[in-house]
């Protein structure tokens, strides 16, 4: 695995563009509880929101309210990161506007 | 006696197109959606070229919400500080067989769904098919919240992240080499800026493809597309290469913005939407089965893209096939059997279309890409120096560009140029 460049964008501000309705307490991506680094790494790296972050003291983060329910971290992380990949709950989760 | 005689899984190419078929065919259709709109989901770069919807409705462009016709094309060689770029303009882009449109899908996909909907189908949103109803192997309907419909032939157009095509056929988790993550901003300007930047007519844009330092020479590339009064900027890069890159796809986006080449267009433009895809890149051989007992794959959810380098499609191959599916479905639906064997003519009727006979041809591309990283890093760079040798001047004494040029070349290796070049065109 490759070291990461400094991280430069802010992608939160652009979610904060996006529509959203978030399902509180009903995360539709959950994921096991002690990741393997390199392989949380892998979608630290593919995630177009950038959910997956690793913190300055080495924790692993991540928070599915953002999701652009791509798919991707399903691909990527089903079977060693990611649990349970659901879509959101019936009218949750991103809403287009552009798309 | 099921409840429908067709139920189609998702709102976006395909799916409307399809149920439009059967309910033109006399068939009753439900469409299930799980966004709150037809196209509250869906994301494009977006290019749609339209001769397949043509085929469907011929007024199409009085009626759809189209953002502008595509008559300039760009693809660029990218390198970190240098672009090269071929710019393409021609009148046969402004014809009806070559036509193609910018689109955005949280306008158009409703426009397409209202004409499923003006046709007869019934339509649900907001509601999610969460699994299929089987009877052995055979798909004999959906359940979706509470409620499990039925019907004789349910038509799977629920994207290329379905996690329902494994039940209906056993589709395999696509591989790594097989499918790209896309990020795309929608980023706002004035309709004349864009037409300015772009050099084009306020109804007509560009589509710009770039290849090398858009993803910091990882397989992949960046686009910029001109909607009406916006620009559609985004990077798409393979997984298997971007998984372990230096640098994650949205900050690879957020520098491609920053390049020199990219940011002039820019200027003074504001973010109005942030969106993730994934990209279905495997072509040919990453196709599920198209036909089960009961069941029909139409569009991204079959793996239906073409990425051919200086082209992207999938809405063309989705529409089309969502036409096909329909007509053969609600011929089997008449012909009273819609078991595999019954719903076989679509799968023959998509290799008599250009759908299943361009997949075909381009089946090798998608290989060639990911293997080729000198086509991201070493010719970017190659077209850069050669470009500086034709229009560097700085008063140092011109030498002749029969000694210049060489060395470039030989610098990649003149049996690896040869070998790409060949295995390029061979791939096309």
């Amino acid at each position: 695995m490759t070291q990461l460049r400094p991280i430069t964008v802010n992608v939160d501000a652009y979610l904060g563009r996006n529509k959203y309705e978030v399902d509180e307490g009903n995360p539709h991506i959950e994921l096991v509880d002690h990741a393997d680094p390199e392989t949380f790494g892998r979608l630290v790296r593919a995630c177009p929101a950038a959910l997956y972050k690793v913190d300055a003291e080495g924790n692993q983060v991540f928070d599915c309210a953002g999701c652009l329910e791509c798919g991707t971290c399903r691909i990527v992380g089903s079977g060693t990161v990611v649990a349970r990949w659901n879509y959101p709950g019936p009218t949750m989760g991103v809403e287009y506007r552009y798309g | 006696m099921a409840d429908f005689d067709a139920i189609v899984v998702g709102s976006g190419c395909a799916g409307p197109v399809a149920a439009y078929e059967l309910a033109r065919a006399g068939k009753s259709v439900l469409v299930v959606e799980r966004g709150t709109f037809a196209g509250a989901k869906n994301v494009s770069g977006g290019r749609l070229y339209t001769h397949a919807l043509r085929a469907v409705f011929p007024d199409f462009a009085a009626e759809a919400p189209l953002e502008r016709r595509v008559v300039r094309e760009r693809i660029s060689m990218l390198a970190p500080e240098a672009n090269v770029t071929v710019d393409y303009t021609d009148d046969l882009l402004r014809t009806e067989r070559a036509e193609s449109y910018t689109v955005l899908r949280a306008r158009f996909d409703p426009w397409l769904a209202g004409k499923a909907e003006e046709a007869g189908a019934e339509y649900v949103t907001g509601i999610a098919v969460e699994s299929l109803l089987k009877d052995g192997a055979r798909v004999t309907g959906v359940r979706a919240g509470d409620d499990e419909i039925t019907a004789d032939v349910v038509i799977l157009a629920d994207g290329v992240n379905s996690l329902l095509t494994p039940q209906a056929v056993g589709a395999a988790r696509p591989a790594l080499g097989q499918v790209a993550a896309g990020v795309k901003q929608v980023i706002e300007l004035p309709e004349r800026t864009i037409s300015d930047r772009l050099m084009c007519a306020d109804d007509e844009g560009a589509a710009w493809l770039f290849v090398g330092d858009a993803t910091h020479g990882h397989v992949g590339g960046g686009f910029v597309y001109t909607n009406r009064s916006s620009l559609s900027v985004g990077v798409v890069a393979t997984l298997s290469d971007l998984v372990t890159a230096e640098t994650p796809i949205y900050q690879m986006l957020e520098d491609f913005k920053r390049h020199p080449a990219v940011a002039p267009l820019l200027v003074g433009g504001e973010v109005v939407e942030h969106s993730g895809h994934l990209v279905a890149e495997g072509g040919f051989d990453a196709m599920p089965p198209l036909v089960g007992d009961g069941v029909l794959l139409a569009g991204e959810s079959a793996m239906m893209c073409i990425n051919a380098g200086y082209t992207v499609r999938g809405m063309d191959l989705a529409i089309a096939a969502g036409q096909l599916a329909g007509q053969q479905a609600a011929a089997a639906l008449s012909a009273g059997d819609t078991s595999a064997a019954g719903l076989a003519g679509y799968r023959t009727a998509l290799e008599e279309s250009f759908v299943l006979q361009d997949l075909r041809t381009l089946r090798t591309f998608p290989g060639f890409m990911e293997h080729a990283t000198r086509l991201f890093v070493d010719y970017p760079a190659m077209a850069r120096d050669m470009f500086r040798q034709l229009f560097a001047v700085d008063g140092t004494p011109v030498r002749p560009l029969r000694t210049t040029l060489p060395p470039l070349a030989k610098r990649v290796g003149y049996l690896n140029l040869a070998r790409d070049v060949w295995k390029g065109a061979k791939a096309l």
